[in-house]
Formats: C-alpha cells, sequence, structure tokens
C-alpha cells in the first residue's frame, strides 16, 4: 500500500491529534506489534531470542529513556548504565526482602529506587551543562557501582558480588523459556514506549524540548526550570532503572555490579546518536543498528574466511566492530545529527509525494 | 506610515497604574545599564521606550520580567512591590514577552511552541499525561482549541505544522508574538517586535498589536526604532540614553522635548 496522507481529512482538533494521526501508519505499527507478538515467537530460535531480540529490546529500552533524558530535554548523562544497575539490584533486593511481592512490582520498585538516584544525580544540571554534567553523571557512574561493591547488603551477602535473579512469576505462569522472557520483554517495553510517546505529546514533553532549546525563554513562559530538569532525569532513570531489572533477569540471570561498566552507558549515548536524537522510533532504530551490527559483521567475515580460506582473527571482528560504530557516530554527528530516525522520516517525505515531487 | 489607529471610543480606556518601577539601577560590573530609572505603565495602556542603541530598553524589559536582578529600586505590580522579579512567578502573575532576539525554541513546531505559552495553565500531572487518560486528553484538547483561536488570530494557519527554524524571519516574530499571546496575558512586553521587517510585515504587526490592545485590552510595553511607528500607536513614551531616562510623556511631548532631540542628534552632554 502507497504512504500517502492525500484524501485522509482530519475535520476536527481530536482527530489531529491522535498518535499517528496517518492511516499508514498505524496499519504499519498494527502489523509490526503481531509480527513481534505471533510471528516472531513462532519462527524465532532461542539463539536469536537470547542473543538478538531481548538485548535488543532492553537496550531500546534503555535508550529510550536516555533519550528522554538527552534528546528530549537536552540534559546530557553519562550515568546510564548506573541507573540500570540501581534498577537491577533494587529489583533483586524488592523480590529478596519483601515477602510475597509480584514480580513486575519489583520490576517497579528497581525503576523508581533508579528514579531517585537520577533526581539527586540530576541536581548539578540546576547549575551546570554540557561537557561538566556529563563529568557530574560519570561520577554517578563510578559511585553506584562502588556502592553496590562496598556495601553487602545489596548483594545480600554474596561473597563475589554476584546475584543470581529470582525466578519470574505471574498469576501462576513461569517465564523461564528465552520465548516467554522475550515476550514478557516485549510487552513491557511497548507499553513503556506507548506512554513514552504520550508524555513526549503532552506538556511535559513540551516543557522538556523548550528547556532544552532555549532554557531563558521557557523560564520566562512560566516553565519551572528545576521541576522539569528534575522531572527529567527521574523519568529517563526510571526508564533505564526498569531496563537494568528486565537485563538481569530477562536476560543475563546472574549478574554482577560490573555488567553496567561505563561501557554500557556509552553504548547506549551511541544507539541514542545513531538513532536519532530526540525520537522514539529511532531509540528502536538505534539499539536495534548496533545489536545488529556485529552478528552481520560476523556473518560477513564468516562467509569470507569461508569463501576465500583466510584467516580473520576474532581481534580484528572485534576491532573492525569498533571502527565501525566510530565510523557512523562521526558520520551522524556530522551530516545527520538526528539520526537513522531522521533518514527514515525523510524516506517517508519523498514517498509521500512520490511520484509527483512538486 | 499608514495603520489602523485604535478603535475610537476605545474599548479598554487607559486606566490606573497598574505595573511601576521605582529608582530601579542595574549594572553589569562597571557598566551602568540603567540609573535611577523610574516610570509607570497604566492598564490597557500602549507604553513605548525608545532610546538608542545600548540605551538600556531590552535591559529595562528584562528588569521587569525577573531576567535580570536590578542592584537598587522597586518594582511594583498592582501595589505589591518586589526588589526583583523571578521569570517564571512573573509569568504567573499575567506577564508574557517577546526578545529582540527571537528565542523559539528551535526544535519544536508552530503549533508545539504556541502550546508551550499554556503552560500555566495546564493541571493534568505526568502520569496522567503518559496514559494519555482523562483530564490530561480532554486538556490537550481545550488548549489546542485555545491555540487555534491565535493561530487565527494572528494568520499563521499555513504554517502550524513547520517547526520554527524553517520560518522567515518575519513570521518567527509573529510566532513568538502567538506563544506570548497563548498565555492570555495582562501585561505584554514587546522587544523591537518590528526590526528587521519589511513594511508590509510592519504594517501587519502593527495591526496585530492594536488589535491585542483593544479585543483583550492587554497592556502592551513595547521597545521600538521606528519613531512613525512608535509616535502611531504608543499612549505614553518613556526616553532613555546612556542608562537614564530623559523623557516621559505623550507622542507630542517626546516630539518636542530637547534632550530627547539632542539624543537622537547625538549630541554630547
Ligand atoms: N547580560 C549583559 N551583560 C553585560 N552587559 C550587558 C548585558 N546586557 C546588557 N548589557 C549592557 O547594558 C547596556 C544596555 O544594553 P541593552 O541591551 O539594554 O540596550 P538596548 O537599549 O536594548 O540597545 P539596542 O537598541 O541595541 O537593543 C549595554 O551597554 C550593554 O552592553
Ligand atoms: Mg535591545
Amino acid at each position: 500500500m502507497l504512504y500517502r496522507e492525500a484524501g485522509q481529512f482530519r475535520s476536527t482538533y481530536a482527530e489531529d491529534m491522535q498518535i499517528f494521526p496517518i492511516r499508514q501508519d498505524r496499519i504499519a505499527l498494527m502489523l509490526l506489534l503481531a509480527v513481534g507478538f505471533v510471528v516472531v515467537p513462532m519462527v524465532a530460535t532461542q539463539y536469536w531470542f537470547s542473543a538478538l531480540l531481548i538485548p535488543f529490546l532492553i537496550f531500546s529500552l534503555a535508550t529510550l529513556g536516555l533519550n528522554i533524558l538527552t534528546g528530549y530535554a537536552g540534559q546530557i548523562s553519562l550515568g546510564t548504565a548506573a541507573f540500570m544497575a540501581v534498577g537491577a539490584f533494587m529489583a533483586y533486593n524488592a523480590q529478596l526482602r519483601i515477602p510475597g511481592i509480584p514480580i513486575l512490582a519489583s520490576f517497579a520498585i528497581g525503576g523508581l529506587c533508579a528514579a531517585a538516584v537520577g533526581i539527586v544525580f540530576g541536581l548539578p544540571s540546576l547549575r551546570i551543562k554540557g561537557f561538566y554534567l556529563a563529568v557530574a553523571t560519570l561520577a554517578c557512574q563510578f559511585l553506584v557501582l562502588w556502592t553496590i561493591n562496598r556495601v553487602p547488603w545489596l548483594t545480600n551477602h554474596s561473597a563475589s558480588g554476584v546475584i543470581a535473579a529470582q525466578k519470574i512469576e505471574i498469576l501462576g505462569y513461569t517465564f523461564d523459556t528465552p520465548a516467554s522472557k522475550y515476550l514478557l520483554t516485549l510487552s513491557i517495553v511497548a507499553l513503556m514506549a506507548l506512554a513514552a510517546k504520550n508524555l513526549m505529546r503532552s506538556e511535559t514533553g513540551r516543557a522538556f524540548m523548550a528547556v532544552r532549546d532555549m532554557d531563558v525563554a521557557a523560564e520566562v513562559i512560566g516553565i519551572p526550570m528545576m521541576k522539569t530538569k528534575l522531572l527529567a532525569f527521574a523519568i529517563s532513570s526510571f526508564y533505564c532503572g526498569v531496563a537494568g531489572a528486565l537485563y538481569a533477569y530477562c536476560y543475563l540471570g546472574t549478574v554482577e555490579p560490573e555488567a553496567f561498566v561505563l561501557d554500557i552507558s556509552f553504548r547506549v549515548l551511541f544507539m541514542v546518536i545513531i538513532g536519532g536524537v530526540g525520537s522514539i522510533l529511532g531509540s528502536f532504530l538505534g539499539a536495534g543498528f548496533i545489536t545488529l551490527v556485529p552478528i552481520f559483521l560476523n556473518l560477513g567475515t564468516t562467509f569470507i574466511s569461508d569463501r576465500f580460506d583466510i584467516e580473520i582473527s576474532h581481534a580484528l571482528v572485534s576491532n573492525m566492530e569498533l571502527i565501525t560504530f566510530g565510523g557512523l557516530i562521526i558520520f551522524f554527528l556530522i551530516v545527520e545529527p538526528n539520526g537513522l530516525a531522521r533518514l527514515w522520516q525523510i524516506a517517508k517525505e519523498k514517498l509521500r509525494l512520490w511520484p509527483f515531487p512538486h | 506610515m499608514s495603520v489602523a489607529l485604535h478603535q475610537h471610543p476605545r474599548a479598554h480606556p487607559v486606566g490606573e497604574v497598574l505595573l511601576s518601577v521605582e529608582n530601579v539601577s542595574l549594572s553589569f560590573g562597571g557598566v551602568n545599564a540603567l540609573t535611577d530609572v523610574s516610570f509607570d505603565v497604566r492598564e490597557h495602556e500602549v507604553r513605548a521606550i525608545i532610546g538608542p542603541n545600548g540605551a538600556g530598553k531590552s535591559s529595562m524589559l528584562n528588569v521587569l520580567n525577573g531576567v535580570y536582578h536590578p542592584q537598587k529600586g522597586t518594582i511594583r505590580l498592582r501595589g505589591k512591590s518586589f526588589h526583583d522579579m523571578v521569570s517564571h512567578e512573573a509569568a504567573a502573575m499575567g506577564i508574557a514577552r517577546t526578545f529582540q532576539n527571537i528565542a523559539l525554541f528551535k526544535g519544536m513546531t508552530v503549533l508545539d511552541n504556541i502550546l508551550t505559552g499554556r503552560n500555566l495553565k495546564m493541571r493534568s500531572n505526568f502520569l496522567q499525561q503518559a496514559l494519555w487518560w482523562g483530564p490530561a486528553r480532554r486538556e490537550e484538547l481545550v488548549h489546542r482549541h485555545a491555540v487555534e483561536e491565535v493561530i487565527d488570530f494572528l494568520e499563521i494557519q499555513h504554517v502550524r505544522k513547520t517547526p520554527v527554524g524553517r520560518l522567515p524571519y518575519g513570521l518567527q516574530k509573529r510566532v513568538e508574538l502567538a506563544r506570548a499571546l497563548a498565555a492570555e496575558p495582562k501585561i505584554l512586553l514587546l522587544d523591537e517586535p518590528m526590526a528587521g521587517m519589511n513594511l508590509e510585515e510592519k504594517q501587519d504587526m502593527c495591526r496585530f498589536i492594536l488589535d491585542v490592545n483593544d479585543h483583550y485590552g492587554t497592556t502592551i510595553v513595547l521597545i521600538e526604532h521606528d519613531m512613525g511607528v512608535v509616535m502611531d500607536i504608543s499612549d505614553r513614551v518613556v526616553v532613555l540614553d546612556y542608562g537614564r531616562k530623559i523623557g516621559d510623556g505623550t507622542p507630542e511631548e517626546i516630539r518636542g522635548n530637547q534632550a530627547v532631540i539632542d539624543a537622537y542628534l547625538g549630541v554630547t552632554h
């Protein structure tokens, strides 16, 4: 079906304010959800679930979280992994220490604790911007990991600091297969993405963007700076916290604090940049892209080495991965700061007018 | 320049003093931007501030809505006095403004920019918004209607979905006025709303300013360099030079004021 806006007249503001005003977008989303919930579980292998799809979804959620803060509210952060760690370890503690608590409530507690930490480390943003703020959030990264390593209570006195995620049970059903964990993750991520989309098209989202684009003007029209910035940190960290909990429960299973090193923060930041700063869709594109590139590189090099009978070392492959990411990030920062999401949008605009570009 | 002047009789005749500044002094390091300036603004009035470049006009507006904080002086609004204002509190008290260098939110559409102007009227919390539930949804719709009225009033329907960064300068100025109007302010501070516009755009802008004043009774404080415009649309004029007030009165009085003539002719004192 052609992607056309022509002929779809919206006669009321309510229609114009729908989440996806263009019919083709609504259909595409429905199809995508159908594929995600029905088709994928039928065709995917164990490996797909646990090595590809689940991490892709979890990183999409973390990227969405960072995008709310950096893309929408304009506050840079390198603390993503720390907020994820808080989410993971606090969900674990909630599950461990509160008898009979539902697992989803534990995830929410993980997210709320991350939000609280986010607010504390967001306080410097009231005074400083850009590079200096990035350094302040870096402090959060180290402080959180240090705390988890040093406070035995947080890891239930585990000698190595490693925790084992409890089993996931909802209404008597145990999520123990990769497919079931995938479906759980997908449901949570889809709902939270919907909430993010709603939030960003409401007053809160506009306040975030106003603060990002011109903070003096934002204050002058009555947007409270402190509340807005701290809310951005809180919501963003909540998303990262839930992503961290899912990372522990649906992906890793056993978790050490070192699972949340600075590398992860950077990886999520790259996903934001490549996917598209200030775009919900971009968060998914960026996460998908960065999750898939190593796999395609692997396939490609295996193919080449088989075909031409050359030995390609693992070191070379992982270096190529880094070089590819580095190159892409430079490309996007210089050529298309709004990332894949913007490229997609341009393609859609072209398609909308095709075949008559005028 | 021929523009529609105020309707006669005016729907909202000039009333009591609404806002006044008393002995305000503001300096930046060694630079005295304002020295001991006092004047008042009456309700429903169009009050112009004029003066040569660097006279302190923009600084004065910035003091009025809390962007700058004067070292000395008092600001009185509806009988309450303040040593200085806080931006978002000034907004809550009904002061809206536009800036000399357009201060729109570049990454947002015209519609979203104008909607931000109504943020103080929105009551739903972020959880309701995340769920697009009940009050949040109803509120978006109500405010969308209000914003569309402003859009119609300023004749910018055709660009409502355009990111403001892509608009030409004259239209951006108009969108900034729309954002200020969306707040339904009691007092509107306009910093050179017509600067850099061609004649036609200036006439449009003049008409909009007068219409705002006539229809909504909004009190307007306006900085403008174009003397023709100032003389045409303002009720009273304050003249600043080197941060001091050198004249204050009706356009006719200002025209005949020797100190003002000297300042504009560049006579040194
Ligand atoms: N933020 C600031 N920091 C330092 N000096 C400032 C600042 N704002 C204004 N000034 C100084 O205060 C004086 C008055 O500036 P202001 O912008 O108020 O003048 P103006 O009358 O608006 O001039 P123009 O017609 O050029 O807009 C100038 O000397 C200016 O350099
Ligand atoms: Mg000025």
